[in-house]
């Protein structure tokens, strides 16, 4: 077949179980692929992470004008990224708030454990619903300052922006479109409508911390308070739903790795990049380019979509030896699993503590446990791949 | 061949992070010989850049920072003993304990101590440091915990400028002495040593620029109390850090017949020591700070480095090189790398930014204190330099790399407004400063074949 | 355990940050400071920090034993 429809092979639902022979197929023609549509496609490691830190790939979708609103940080350049992002930062991480996610350890176990106590030997349960869609989500709530018990209010909303953010070449995007801005509004509207109601009155949370920033130059306008939190509050729910699947579904698919982690704890901080790898939340970011530039032999004109296949890239065998085989002892495994340069995922140390909490606890249950449906029914969603529904009999 | 190679005894003279690295990368590299590590000083390798940084601010203790093993060198380890001389026709290092040790291959990793105050009394005084070893760093921390009336500093250059970020966050009053125009200039060239000379004003460095230090006065019973300075001025101070810069350890090698001199042992790009005549040797390897080697990238000028990343990368090729025979061994050719926190910023350069005569900032602005500053000659780019933006490096190292054009494509998203506009460097001549350049670019290597790679033209 | 930071490589992602606190601490806003004498109680968070560096920077082992072959 030819390797300009790649990018709508890869985004058609039928291939959503198993893209991977589209990405070798991807590296093959490569590193940089013209799609039937004008765009770009690469799916080689090293031109990826070269092209994810050169400073004239832009993120921003006015540039194509896709939009005429101002986007949060995750789609804005530098400097103005830079700036946003610091300040989302500050109650989050360090250098201001070094000790925050760390903190919360304690809290992810407990949940961890209440969503786990119904798990009886016999029984059949969805890892999605049970398991590793509450999880984050109750987690990103009390993070923010969203109550648990809005949660269906706003995955309608999130449904709807991640679903507009897709990539999907074979369609027209109009109707997505016009859902997602909808949605981002009224979602940001009962975001920033929460940070006001804490003003004066902060509980220890983000939005707390966003609307009561004394000083003026750090506080966030409305408007950036909204896409930031709408930002948060999806990407913190929409991710690591996938990861904690994913890795359920790899360690059903791999008892000898099974065996290992329930043999060697230890390993789970590495298994959990490995995952990062092997199985990614993400499969695909874009990016324009500010400039005509030069990417291994290849000029990709000024404003074209170039989509960057991370999940292609972490099974590059030009980077990573024998890269279908998931191998949690891998060593020097500088996945892309998090994106790298200056978007790396704001949320990846919280990802990888709720991911190490639940797969730690879950791992010694899933002994006997088997996959009820193999592959399991997916999500939509091509960029943001993971099941809809992972039935497991334990 | 190669199985002789992976036996027999193999001596490395220098027990710091080349020699434990080169230790390590043999056994990796499948050497089962018998392996000696000599160290003149008493202690297990450890790592120097956090004692003018944590060390200094009195958050971890001198004596913490021993580094850790990749895996066990399965080395003896000769530890506070001196190597006095190599013989190069009895292949046997010469040891200050009257001993000898055999070798069948050598790696000499001896790196650099601190370049002493030059009057020996004045030295003597006490509370007048060096800041080089582990002891020299826990001698400083101590009075610097004491809370002195003020610290002289003399000499700018990135260990000068680290020691006084560290003693204005601990609040103490310093005062910075160099001979240059401004901190940093010799590494980095003029508009970014200005934007040093700003951030430690800034932060209440009394920084004085373009004096030399002329006389260390004791208060009478031995004690440092105050230093004047050729503008006839006079600094009262309780305690004097010389930062001028490094000498390589090379005397011991004296009557050896190598080409050691003070710029280092000069050695060809696969860590062979060139002997006297310009003759290589192969029996005798060189790694880290004391080596000079040349790089294509560069001219093939021979490079003298003090970078930690250096140390480390050509240590793993000498070693490698130390047990493969001829048409498999390596050249070294990584890019020069280093790093350096001080009053809050983080500085980071690949390439060798003195090899330059133009800069332009290609991202950021000085205004921001967040920077990219690409350094180009002769119409390429040959180095750059971030201030608190790291994750811009790798681009402008392709660039180096690559032998791209100067200045650099336009396009970045948060380019400066004068991106387009190159400036003179503006790198001073190393001899007008009172710290050494952190990169030396001298002589030109006789024998280019050695080298393999050439960059794009 | 001991540690040591290659930040050469290092890019100031600070995850090593987040994970461990109190051996990794930023210092402005991207230059790393950490103690390369890990305390016990600290040595899980370190490794899941070493696991998790971005660029794989982080070493982590013995200190060096010299009492002999």
């Amino acid at each position: 077949m030819d390797s300009d429809t790649l990018l709508a092979r890869i985004t058609d639902y039928v291939n959503r179980p198993n893209p991977y022979p589209l990405y070798a197929e991807l590296r093959e023609a490569g590193p940089v692929v013209r799609q039937a549509d004008g765009s770009y496609l690469v799916g080689t490691y090293h031109e990826i992470a070269a092209l994810l830190h050169d400073p004239r790939m832009s993120v921003d979708p006015r540039i194509r004008g896709e939009t005429t609103h101002k986007p949060p940080f995750l789609r804005l350049d530098d400097p103005e990224h830079h700036r946003l992002r610091t300040l989302a930062m500050r109650p989050f991480g360090p250098p201001h708030s070094p000790g925050r996610v760390d903190a919360m350890r304690g809290e992810i176990d407990q949940l961890t454990e209440e969503l786990m106590e119904p798990f009886q030997a016999g029984r059949q349960i969805d890892i999605v619903d049970d398991f590793a869609y509450p999880l984050p989500v109750t987690v990103i709530c009390r993070l923010l300052g969203v109550p648990r018990e809005d949660e269906p209010l706003f995955r309608e909303w999130s449904d709807a922006i991640v679903a507009s953010a897709d990539v999907r070449p074979e369609e027209d995007s109009t109707e997505r479109d016009e859902a997602g801005d909808q949605a981002r509004s009224e979602m940001g509207r009962y975001l920033v409508d929460l940070a006001e109601k804490r003003r004066g009155k902060p509980s220890d949370d983000l939005l707390s911390a966003f609307a009561n920033e004394p000083d003026p130059d750090r506080r966030l306008t409305q408007e950036e308070l909204a896409e930031t939190a709408v930002l948060l509050l999806i990407a913190g729910h929409e991710t690591t739903v996938n990861l904690i699947t994913n890795g359920v579904l790899t360690l059903l698919r791999q008892p000898e790795h099974l065996d290992q982690l329930r043999r060697e704890p230890d390993l789970l901080p590495r298994a959990v990049e490995e995952l990062l790898r092997y199985e990614p939340p993400v499969h695909m970011r874009e990016r324009i380019p500010l400039a005509d530039i030069d990417v291994a032999g290849t000029t990709i004109p000024e404003g074209t979509s170039v989509v960057l296949a991370l999940a292609s890239g972490n099974r590059d065998p030009k980077r990573f030896h024998e890269p279908d085989r998931f191998d949690p002892t891998r060593p020097d495994n500088q996945h892309l699993g998090f994106g790298s340069g200056i978007h790396l995922c704001y949320g990846a140390p919280l990802a990888r503590i709720e991911a190490q909490a639940a797969l730690g606890a879950l791992i010694p249950h899933l002994g006997t446990a088997r996959l009820v449906q193999d592959p399991p029914p997916y999500r939509q969603n091509a960029m943001l791949r993971g099941p809809r529904h992972l039935p497991i009999q334990l | 061949m190669a199985g002789d190679l992976r036996d027999g005894r193999i001596v490395i003279i220098g027990a710091s992070l080349a020699g434990l690295r080169a230790a390590e990368a043999l056994r990796e590299e499948g050497f089962t010989g018998s392996l000696t590590v000599v160290g003149d000083e008493p202690h297990p390798p450890y790592d120097r850049p956090p004692l003018s940084k944590q060390v200094l601010l009195g958050l971890v203790a001198a004596d913490s920072t021993g580094l850790p093993m990749r895996r066990d060198p399965d080395a003896e380890w000769r530890l506070g003993v001196r190597a006095t001389g190599l013989d190069p026709l009895g292949k046997r290092v010469l040891l200050a304990d009257g001993e000898s040790v055999p070798y069948d291959r050598v790696l000499i990793t001896t790196g650099t101590r601190a370049r002493p105050w030059p009057k020996a009394e004045e030295a003597a005084l006490d509370g007048v440091f060096t800041l080089r070893t582990r002891e020299d760093a826990g001698g400083l921390a101590e009075r610097l915990a004491a809370g002195p009336r003020r610290v002289l500093v003399i000499g700018g250059g990135f260990t000068g400028s680290e020691i006084a970020s560290a003693c204005r966050e601990r609040g103490l009053d310093v005062t910075v002495a160099e001979r240059g125009p401004a901190p940093l200039v010799g590494a980095l060239g003029g508009t970014l040593s200005k934007l040093a000379a700003v951030m430690q004003r800034n932060h209440g460095v009394d920084l004085r620029t373009g004096v030399t230090v002329t006389t260390l006065r004791g208060d009478g019973s031995g004690r440092f109390s105050g230093a004047e300075l050729s503008d006839g001025s006079r600094v009262e101070a309780d305690v004097c850090v010389v930062a001028l810069g490094a000498v390589r350890n090379v005397e011991w090698l004296a009557d050896s017949g190598l080409a050691a001199g003070p710029r280092g042992i000069a050695c060809d790009a696969g860590c062979r020591a060139f002997n006297m005549y310009g003759i290589v040797t192969d029996d005798i390897f060189v790694a880290g700070d004391v080596s000079r080697f040349p790089h294509p990238l560069f001219g093939y000028q021979m490079l003298s480095l003090e970078h930690w990343g250096n140390a480390v990368e050509q240590a793993e090729v000498a070693a490698h090189n130390m047990v493969n025979p001829g048409p498999l061994r390596r050249p070294h050719l990584a890019l020069p790398t280093f790093w350096s926190t001080q009053f809050g910023l983080n500085i980071k350069s690949v390439g060798v930014p003195t090899f330059s005569d133009h800069v332009v900032i290609a991202q950021g602005s000085l205004e921001a204190r967040r920077l990219a500053m690409v350094y180009g000659y002769q119409g390429r780019v040959t180095a750059a330099v971030t201030v608190d933006m790291a994750k811009s490096l790798d681009y402008y190292r392709h660039l180096i790399e690559t032998a791209a054009p100067f200045p650099p494509p336009p396009g970045a998203a948060d380019r400066a407004i004068a991106a387009d506009i190159p400036v003179p460097s503006d790198v001073p001549d190393p001899k007008g400063l009172s710290h050494g350049p952190t990169v030396a670019l001298t002589g030109y290597l006789p024998d280019r074949r050695l080298t393999v790679v050439q960059p794009r033209g | 355990m001991r540690t040591v930071v290659d930040l050469t490589h290092c890019q100031g992602y600070a995850q090593c940050v987040f994970l461990a606190p109190k051996v990794f601490q930023l210092h402005g806003e991207e230059g790393l400071l950490y103690a390369p004498a890990v305390p016990d109680d600290q040595a899980e968070r370190v490794r899941q920090a070493a696991a998790a560096c971005p660029v794989q920077a982080i070493l982590l082992g013995e200190e060096v034993s010299v009492d002999g072959r």
